[in-house]
């Protein structure tokens, strides 16, 4: 028989303010270390409370806004990162339904998939939509999957300590 | 129906945001070129986002900006009278060495008018502190703390004392947006200063600036210097860009080469840059005081100018041929006179014979007029026979005493070699 997921909670000021300072982050921290944009946190974010929340509908309007935040940074127009990390947000939404993903090694496959897919939806909407000539190595991409993949397993981890528990 | 929408909802749901963000993106590319400005809703969008996240920026910088003040300014201050004596030695020697090159660069100035080249100078720049990144590596994007309020505008170029930066792209009333020239969207003209080769400079993939579509040519080495063009109407002329790192085939457009390049100025660490707000075909007062001062002291040091070194070694006309010249009376111009030669030989003008005194089989050696020596015909020729065909005697010697001393070669006998290395025969001596 199949064991019930329950919904996870969260602080409405966590929930507010988690993704916030991701992109607060990912914006400073690069000043100083400059490979550090390799690692996504905002979508780390949006895939962890998206997962968590096990609701597809929150998970794409949180992805939406914070990736037209990521995009309102960038030199690039609003709504690219915006549709790929809706898509993330919906997906992990989704799968958040049926599967457990409390274990990190499922965490770990979860993040490294979902980045690459991320990548994969960001780069068709500037070449296929934008028409923006924008070179691309898919080793790197690849690289920057596994990259995130890791990190991700202990950002859900300092994040699960803000669940409200029950 | 109902039903429909009830199952179906989260799908339907994603439909719509991402066709909103559709509809988004095709308001925002109906622009008329690639880069125009955003319009308003955009605009006004990213400035919520820049709102929100550069305050906690700038105020941690000016945190940091205070402790490292407190430690500037009052515990590490041990060596401060040392390093100001160096320093104030070495702006002294830099003044001079400015003046010297002055001389050299307004001698450029006064031909660059003849072409009617527009000089552009830097008049004024607005320093400005780097307080956050787009956090993207895709997007090579720097956020610094002036914007409009202080006089910056887009496409404004960023520079440090080390190289180019970039160009301002979206400028709000506190805080401004840096396009950097490893971005993919970026470009900008610039020179490889050796082998003058010109190019638009374009971010790649990962985040190096690089010249784009140039064609394979072998001149092109690594550490060549790179500068700027100031065809792109954005940086003036012969900024430092970085050096030449290494070249790499354009796999999308061959034969094409992409020229990958180390900037001047390290675009992964900036602190401080300069935004300059004003060119001008003026030099700045600052500029012209600081030249003068270096001028003068330059002279009181009697160090001698560069021109000056430069008119010595370089062939010259002579002042006095020159005024002899000027002063004749029928004011009909002087035909223009062949250099003087250092080493005659039997291919110098006026050096070779009429045919009728040459004799069949015989050798010939050169005999030199008086206008080449100097002397009158027959203390040339006696001249000549004491010295060899190819060495340089005083009938070599031009009118105008060279300021590279000639080779004087020794006086033999017989067949020698003269100091070029070739072996010519001695005159026959005369009989007793």
């Amino acid at each position: 028989m199949r064991r019930e997921l329950d919904v996870q909670r969260y602080p409405w000021i966590a929930v507010l303010l988690a993704p916030l300072v991701a992109v607060f982050l990912q914006a400073y921290i690069p000043r100083f270390v400059p490979r550090f944009d390799i690692i996504d946190l905002p979508l780390l974010v949006i895939i962890y409370f998206s997962v968590g929340w096990r609701n597809p509908i929150a998970g794409t309007l949180g992805g939406a806004l914070i990736g037209l935040m990521q995009d309102a940074l960038t030199s690039r127009p609003l709504g690219v990162n915006g549709i790929s990390n809706s898509i993330i947000g919906f997906l992990a939404g989704s799968l958040g339904v049926k599967i457990d993903v409390e274990n990190p090694g499922t965490r770990l496959l979860m993040n490294f998939a979902f980045t690459l897919l991320n990548t994969v939806v960001y780069l068709f909407i500037v070449h296929r939509l934008l028409a923006i000539d924008l070179r691309t190595n898919w080793l790197h991409e690849v690289i920057k999957a596994v990259i995130n993949a890791i990190v991700g397993v202990f950002v859900f981890d300092i994040l699960d300590r803000v669940r409200v528990r029950e | 129906m109902e039903s429909f929408l009830t199952r179906y909802k989260n799908l339907l749901f994603l439909v719509l945001v991402l066709a909103l963000q559709i509809a988004g993106l095709a308001v925002q590319i109906r622009r008329p070129s690639p880069g125009a400005p955003d319009g308003h809703s955009v605009r006004l969008i990213r400035r919520w986002a820049v709102a929100l996240i550069s305050p906690p920026e700038e105020a941690l910088h000016g945190g940091g900006s205070g402790i490292r003040n407190l430690w500037a300014n009052y515990l590490d201050l041990r060596h401060v009278r040392q390093q100001n004596q160096e320093l104030r030695e070495r702006v002294s020697r830099l003044q001079l060495e400015q003046a010297s090159l002055m001389e050299d660069a307004r001698q450029g100035q006064r031909l660059q008018q003849l072409l009617a080249f527009r000089e552009h100078y830097i008049y004024s720049t607005v320093p400005a502190q780097v307080i956050g990144t787009s956090g993207a590596d895709q997007s090579q994007v720097l956020y610094i703390d002036k914007g409009s309020k202080d006089g910056l505008q887009p496409d404004m170029p960023v520079i440090t004392p080390d190289g180019i930066v970039g160009k301002l792209k979206d400028v709000f009333p506190h805080t401004a947006q840096v396009l950097e020239i490893s971005d993919q969207s970026s470009g900008a003209g610039v020179l490889l200063e050796t082998t003058r080769l010109r190019g638009v400079l374009k971010g790649n993939a990962f985040g190096q600036p690089q010249i784009v579509n140039l064609l394979p040519d072998e001149r092109v080495k690594p550490g060549e210097h790179v500068v700027t063009s100031g065809g792109d109407q954005i940086f003036p002329r012969g900024l430092p860009v970085g050096v030449v790192d290494h070249v790499v085939n354009d796999a999308q457009n061959p034969p094409y080469v992409d020229v990958v390049i180390k900037p001047a100025a390290n675009l992964g660490r900036l602190g401080e840059v300069l935004v300059i707000t004003k060119l001008s075909d003026q030099m700045p007062p600052q500029e012209r005081k600081d030249i003068a001062e270096s001028a003068a002291s330059l002279k009181d040091a009697g160090v001698q100018r560069a021109a000056d070194i430069l008119d010595q070694r370089l062939p010259s006309v002579d002042p006095t041929t020159q005024a002899a010249d000027a002063a004749s009376p029928d004011g009909i111009p002087p035909l223009v006179k062949a250099p003087l030669p250092l080493h005659a030989d039997r291919y110098t003008p006026d050096a070779t014979p009429p045919a009728q005194d040459l004799v069949p089989g015989g050798r010939f050696t050169p005999d030199l007029p008086a206008s080449l020596t100097g002397t009158s015909p027959a203390a040339a020729k006696t001249a000549q026979r004491k010295t060899t065909a190819g060495g340089v005697g005083p009938a070599a010697k031009p009118a105008r005493p060279p300021r590279v001393p000639a080779r004087v070669a020794p006086e033999t006998s017989g067949n020698s070699e003269s100091a070029t290395g070739v072996s010519v025969p001695a005159p026959a001596s005369p009989g007793p």
